[in-house]
């Protein structure tokens, strides 16, 4: 056995590069090479008021692309670190987590380019002198629109290690740190790196709308895609616009075959199941990787870092056992319930004086209460939207679904689409409404679910494909007519899956708003009642109060409408309707 | 107690209880009380009982997983408050991490002990050499069958050199000839002294098992889990299970798991107070039906190992079914012989409506929880009421899981006997005849 083992290290030391290589290399280098060129970019001066050069030249489109990805990779960087410790936190300390969950439930309603409005001054300030400063706003806005997600999955696969694996590691006598990297982290991999995949998918979105800003009456524009397109709409300039579309379209191609799939199937070998499933994903990328010999020697780096780190952290101190699994006991759970209630009526109603007294000194009542009726608004057309979707996407969902090499193909296309930034197209709504003088009120309102009406279709494709055949086969057998095929078994077997792409589309939905109510074509500019008008046009006018109050009545329908709207029925669907 | 350093313990137990909390403070739940156990060099010793005898949290206790509420662990003298090098365990799950390969599973335990790479695979391919995992050191464990599972979870135990193994049922996931090979082998290396091990302590439901490798069984009573007899076994190995020296020992073990513990005066009162919180065994009616058919068609009369072995029952699941037939009058036990009595005669002799008021009839007399939900239903004025209500009720004596459990399974029985509804949306227990409203 030793001798066989020697044998094959042999081998593996002194073996040429294998053809795999030959493919690897120049794709390794070329990606090291052009991240270092890009982030030496965003620490060059900038002062407010600069005119960042932007060129409608086509031949700059590449290093646009590339500077935006940039930012999406940084974001992603900030919002693992996000995830690892805030959802940790959330899960091993009881009290911790019961006020750290409840903030992510409210952040994850605020609209994601409401978080650009307000910290982008604070941005320019902070780095005074730097581009860093709009870099920062933009990343961060990114970081807010992926990080809640992945902290609440990670948190979630925390919550549901098995109690034997946390046994091994403590019979076994795991340090914190190995336990943290050899078992929490791995088992929530493969939710976590689905969620980030998604949130990335949903944050080409908003690195292109993050990217060109005017904000009080300042427009910034950093050097990438978003900024292309905004010059291009200033411009009238079309033939620009198609550039953009399919430079965008060639980027997100990318990486959806480079990142999103290679990491998707990676993943998959952490899925916590005994059994091998069916259908693993693949990608031609990973088995490059795996099938190459030096980006293999490569791992021997992070493996020595490894050890290096275990050495290091050996001293953290590891409980027994953690106690999430541990149920407070009834009395000192009411106790605490009480005392926690307390605290953060307390707080809740200080923040909301402190809110109100900002906006108040600005505001008078009959404005918020218009701004109650402008959330209304926006609510009835994200209502009425995801109605008309729900009706278009659900019966091609499940015909699809229900034909297993049809939805096989179909799903990475309905991935692929739900990631290209929708708000590419808007310029040219812009121009088919102004052209057939159509109503804006009606017609701007598509913009809204143009890009998230995907996760219907996507979830409606998986939840029909999921449909046990069994069932199917006991429903034909028993002669169900169409429409008790419907309302017996389709419709209850897609439902679960269907509140999730609802919801998501719904959100999703509410976000667009900010910069689909508001939309232009050189001096053009079309404008549709509603809160996320409101918001972007005082975004424009930097009116700080008034942004603030925007953001709040906005976060506050998305909170009362998941609440009591999507949440019930994903209890509803999970309760009555799960297959198990 | 003084520990002579010398001496061949290795592992004692003093008077280690657990109890949990439940919402009335009198009403603590007894998972494991005063028990006593020594663990001596160079012995298998097997700890039999029913489900809910508190062998696994004891096992976890020696471990230092769980602390005991009363109690200490000394293992060679010294207090055991954490997990410690020197003791490993096996589970009944495998519990191997699904992310790494075999030898990465194996080399678990190196790596925490802070072991040099080169050193660490050394000692795992070492191991997995000896246990018979050869070739299969890049494997998933997705890709193993049981068998070889579990052979990566013994590989993984042992490659830190125990003193003492534990194994928490580490056959029981396992197919019969699977799991006779694994533990074949197990008891080769185990008789060779192939490994360091110095002591094995085995917890199972299985008594063939037990007997197969122990030295010493330990028979647990359950609720509160605490010791009811020890049993020596002087064979030799391999033993051969249809010798009759071993059947012996078999149909003595029956009888003294059968044989109930006179309780004590304090816990008579328990009884009594508990009354609506006695803790229903988790059994379908149907199951019990078909114990009851069975024992009829061997003329009203049957031994337990014969019932374990025609119904393929492991004591796991034969005993609950036992208790709830004992419970509802319907058998007796006496030795390790069950007999019906006349209204368990009657039950199988009646047809499917007869057998449902029968058995609602027992139910209402032998279950006061039961009789107590009717009761309850009736008195008030729409015959209707949460299940919160009995929940709230159950939680002073029970945990909330273990409340939640044997109202489940009063509901069931209830459901059977058409006592009274349960609806699974609202929660909402009742004396409405399900579906009658809608015929009306």
């Amino acid at each position: 056995m030793r001798l066989n083992l020697t044998g094959s290290a042999f081998r593996d030391n002194f073996d040429l590069p294998n053809v795999w290589d030959v493919l690897a290399i120049p794709l390794v280098l070329g990606a090291l090479f052009l991240t270092a060129w890009g982030s030496h970019q965003m620490i060059a001066p900038y002062h407010p008021g600069d005119l960042l050069p932007i060129s409608l030249d086509p031949a700059n489109l590449p290093q646009y692309a590339m500077r935006t990805t940039l930012r999406m990779a940084a974001a992603m960087v900030l919002s693992l670190l996000f995830t690892f410790t805030y959802a940790t936190l959330a899960a091993k300390s009881a009290r911790a987590g019961m006020v750290l969950i409840p903030i992510l439930d409210v952040l994850q309603s605020v609209p994601i380019l409401g978080f650009l409005s307000i910290t982008v001054m604070g941005f320019i300030a902070l780095f005074h002198g730097s581009m860093l400063g709009p870099e920062a706003a933009s990343i961060f806005a990114i970081f807010t629109s992926q990080a809640w997600n992945m902290a609440f999955s990670f948190y979630h696969s925390l919550r549901m290690i098995p109690p034997e694996l946390y046994h091994v590691s403590d019979v076994f006598q795991l340090s914190a740190w190995q336990r943290f990297w050899k078992l929490e982290v791995p088992f929530g991999l493969p939710s976590l790196t689905w969620n980030a995949m998604m949130s990335v998918s949903g944050g080409w979105f908003f690195v292109v709308a993050s990217e060109a800003i005017s904000v009080a009456n300042q427009n910034i524009m950093l050097p990438g895609i978003g900024s292309y397109i905004a010059l291009a709409i200033q411009s009238k300039n079309l033939t620009a616009i198609g550039y953009a579309i399919i430079t965008m379209f060639l980027v997100i191609l990318l990486y959806d075959q480079l990142i999103f799939r290679p990491l998707v199937a990676w993943s998959d070998k952490f899925k916590f199941e005994l059994s091998e499933s069916q259908e693993a994903p693949t990608s031609w990328v990973l088995i490059l990787i795996q099938r190459t010999r030096v980006l293999r020697r490569l791992l021997a780096l992070p493996a020595w870092l490894w050890e290096t780190s275990v050495k290091l952290f050996a001293h953290f101190p590891s409980n027994p056992l953690p106690p999430i699994k541990l149920k407070i006991t009834k009395k000192e759970g009411r106790l605490l319930d009480k005392l926690w209630a307390v605290a953060l009526i307390t707080v809740s109603v200080a923040a909301t004086l402190y809110l109100a007294r900002f906006v108040l000194s600005e505001v008078s009542y009959t404005e918020i209460g218009k701004v109650f009726l402008l959330g209304l608004a926006t609510a009835a057309r994200v209502f009425v939207l995801i109605i008309l979707a729900t009706l278009f996407w659900v019966p091609i969902g499940v015909w699809i679904g229900m034909r297993p090499g049809m939805a096989q193909r179909a799903q990475p296309l309905v991935l692929f689409l739900s990631a290209f930034p929708a708000n590419l197209l808007f310029p040219l709504a812009v121009l088919f409404i102004a052209t057939y003088h159509l109503n804006v009120e009606i017609w701007l309102s598509p913009l809204m679910i143009l890009g998230t009406q995907w996760y219907i279709l996507f979830n409606v494709i998986a939840g029909a494909s999921a449909i046990p055949n069994d069932l199917r086969e006991a429903a034909n057998n028993l002669g169900l007519s169409r429409t008790q095929m419907w309302k017996r078994l389709i419709l209850p077997g897609i439902f679960p899956a269907y509140v999730t792409g609802g919801l998501t589309a719904s959100g999703g939905a509410w976000n667009a708003s900010v910069v689909a109510e508001v939309v232009s074509w050189g001096s053009t500019t079309l404008t549709a009642t509603g809160i996320g008008a409101y918001i972007a046009q005082q975004t424009q006018s930097g009116d700080h109060a008034r942004i603030a109050l925007g953001i709040a009545v906005m976060s506050l329908y998305v909170i009362v409408i998941n609440h009591l709207l999507w949440k019930r029925l994903y209890k509803f669907s999970q309760e009555r309707l799960g297959l198990e | 107690m003084v520990t002579d350093p010398h001496s061949n313990v290795l592992m004692q137990l003093h008077n280690v209880s657990k109890s949990f909390a439940a919402a009335d403070q009198r009403g603590r739940l007894n998972v494991l009380e005063g028990v006593n156990l020594e663990l001596r060099q160079g012995e298998i010793v097997a700890i039999l009982g029913k489900s809910g005898c508190g062998k696994s949290t004891l096992l976890r206790i020696m471990c230092g997983l769980i602390k005991p509420t009363q109690g200490e662990v000394l293992y060679r003298g010294k207090r055991v408050t954490k997990p410690i090098p020197g003791l490993s365990m096996v589970f009944q799950t495998f519990a191997l991490f699904p992310w790494l390969n075999v030898l990465q599973n194996v080399e678990l335990g190196l790596e925490a002990q802070g072991i040099e790479p080169i050193e660490r695979r050394r000692r795992a391919l070492e191991v997995i050499d000896m246990i018979g995992l050869d070739g299969f050191e890049s494997a998933f464990p997705k890709e193993l069958s049981g068998g070889m599972r579990q052979r990566v979870g013994f590989a993984r135990a042992l490659v830190v050199n125990p003193d003492i193994l534990l194994m928490d049922e580490a056959f029981s996931a396992l197919d019969v000839p699977t799991s006779e090979t694994l533990r074949t082998d197990l008891l080769d290396l185990w008789i060779e002294k192939l490994i360091p091990t110095q002591s094995i302590l085995m917890v199972s439901h299985n008594i063939e098992e037990a007997l197969l490798m122990a030295d010493r069984i330990i028979i647990f009573d359950s609720n509160p889990g605490r010791l009811k007899a020890e049993i020596t076994v002087p064979l030799k190995h391999p033993r051969d299970r249809e010798s009759l020296a071993f059947r012996q020992f078999v149909d003595r073990i029956y009888s003294v798991m059968t044989t109930a513990i006179a309780p004590s005066e304090g816990e008579l009162a328990r009884i009594g107070r508990v009354g609506i919180a006695h803790r229903l065994p988790g059994v379908y009616t149907a199951q019990m039906a078909g114990l009851l058919e069975e024992i009829q068609h061997t003329q009203g009369r049957a031994e337990l190992p014969d019932l374990a072995e025609a119904m393929h029952l492991e004591i796991d699941d034969l005993f609950p079914i036992v208790d709830a037939l004992e419970l509802l009058d319907f058998a007796k036990v006496a030795g390790r012989t069950i007999t019906l009595t006349m209204h368990g005669i009657a039950f199988v002799e009646a047809d499917i409506l007869r057998r449902k008021e029968i058995f609602g009839e027992h139910l209402l007399k032998h279950v006061p929880l039961a009789g107590h939900i009717r009761r309850v239903l009736d008195e008030r004025p729409l015959q209707r009421a949460p299940e919160q209500r009995f929940l709230r009720e159950l939680e002073d004596y029970l945990s909330e899981e273990e409340a939640e459990r044997v109202l489940s399974v009063v509901v069931d029985w209830g459901r059977y006997a058409e006592l009274f509804a349960y609806d699974y949306n609202s929660g909402i227990l009742s004396t409405e005849n399900p579906g009658e409203d809608i015929v009306q």
